[in-house]
């Protein structure tokens, strides 16, 4: 899948666009996302570790 | 029945690819996380040993570049310590070089020999890097060994280096003045952003590993704002290629996005780990990873070379092998250190 059946059609310039911005979305959502999973369960996991249970 | 449920192509890669990729950019992340580099150099010369075009592997890392860098870019904005008006002045110079760089790619392939040259370029580079990473693990090493008495009370992260006061001497105009008040020539500027896109663009690499000393050494800010300024360039030089090779239509979506699903997962991880672990237990081993690195890039050209794919099986083992070698001693010092640290009343985590 190279971007371009995203916008099939428009110009190149256009089409790279919309492959920068779906790249941007999903970096934003995996920031957020991992960002939540950290705050919630990064504690309880270092101190898994800690013990060593 | 599960099976069909089971999903036969995600984003135009088999499941297999789909989670060898995101296994390997899980490792990039942790080197990124840890080490403050992208280990997006890694990611090209992956992709070429697998068989995929030049174009399509540098255009389809840069864009995976311009995804990390805007996750680290968010991390260092938060901490104050992006200059954003250097790293914008640093684009032009970024862009050009980044064109200059993949149009030198496009002539390439057009004569044939594009995956030869960045094959070779890719040898040198990381024997380079390799040779300097182990060299300066092993100095630190000696260091430690002899007086412990070099703490002088200054915080290095502060400190400006002699060379760079030296070229700031220099007042080439047009000057102007950076976000800690010191002031740079915008030739200084232009000509580190214009080197850094060349290699970036040539490579498909997202430059962190020159840029970041460049701006500390030749532009001259503090180690903390050379560091955020050099994602942000980061980002805009993933961006720039992405555009440029996305124009093309050689980026491989599946790839970016199935390597940033790891890389940003592992960047935390390798991140984290960087306030258990000491930096200098664990350099030796990133260091001897490039030089493998090195070597599998150079037996994967000879397979081309010679027609001997068992040497293209033993190329990616090597690469993928070494990497999965280095992210394990990570994790295992960082789960050790935890261990130590937190297991322990009273202790203290480093840095602390």
């Amino acid at each position: 899948m190279t971007g371009t059946e995203l916008l099939a059609g428009a110009s190149p310039s256009v089409q790279a666009l919309a492959v920068i911005g779906v790249v941007l979305l999903e970096a934003i959502a995996l920031y957020v996302g991992y960002g939540a999973v950290e705050e919630t369960v990064g504690s309880a996991v270092l101190d898994r570790l800690a013990n060593g249970r | 029945m599960i099976g069909s449920l089971v999903p036969t192509e995600l984003l135009g890669l088999g499941p297999e690819l789909f989670g060898l990729f995101v296994v390997f950019g899980f490792m990039v992340g942790v080197f990124f996380g840890f080490f403050g580099m992208g280990g997006s150099f890694l990611v090209t010369p992956a992709l070429l040993i697998l068989g995929y075009p030049a174009p399509v592997a540098i255009g389809s890392s840069m864009t995976f570049v311009f995804g990390t860098a805007a996750i680290a870019t968010m991390k260092h904005h938060d901490a104050g310590q992006v200059d954003y008006k250097l790293g914008a002045l640093m684009f032009v110079g970024i862009t050009l070089g980044i064109e200059l760089g993949s149009r030198l790619v496009f002539g390439l392939e057009v004569l044939g020999i594009a995956n030869v040259v960045v094959g070779v370029a890719y040898v040198l580079l990381l024997a380079a890097i390799g040779v300097l990473f182990t060299r300066s693990a092993l100095d630190a090493e000696d260091d430690a060994e002899g007086d412990d008495d070099a703490d002088d009370g200054e915080d290095p992260d502060d400190e400006v280096p002699a060379i760079a006061r030296t070229i700031q001497s220099y007042e080439i105009p047009p000057m102007t003045t950076l976000a800690d008040g010191s002031r740079a020539s915008l030739w200084t500027i232009s000509g580190v952003g214009g080197g850094v896109g060349l290699v970036s663009g040539f490579l498909g690499v997202g430059g962190g590993f020159v840029r970041m000393p460049a701006i500390y050494y030749v532009i001259g800010t503090s180690l903390a704002a050379a560091v955020g300024t050099s994602l942000f360039g980061g980002l805009m030089s993933g961006a720039v290629g992405a555009f440029t090779y996305g124009r093309a239509g050689v980026i491989d979506l599946g790839i970016v996005t199935a390597l940033l699903v790891g890389s940003a997962l592992g960047a935390r991880i390798g991140s984290s780990a960087t306030a258990y672990v000491d930096e200098e237990d664990v350099t030796i081993y990133f260091g001897l990873m490039l030089l493998v690195a090195s070597a599998a890039v150079g037996i994967g050209e000879l397979s081309a070379w010679l027609s001997m794919p068992v040497l293209d099986r033993l190329s990616f083992l090597l690469l993928i092998g070494s990497a999965l070698l280095v992210c394990a001693v990570i994790l295992y010092h960082g789960a050790l250190a935890v261990r130590r640290t937190r297991g322990v009343p009273g202790s203290t985590r480093r840095g602390e």
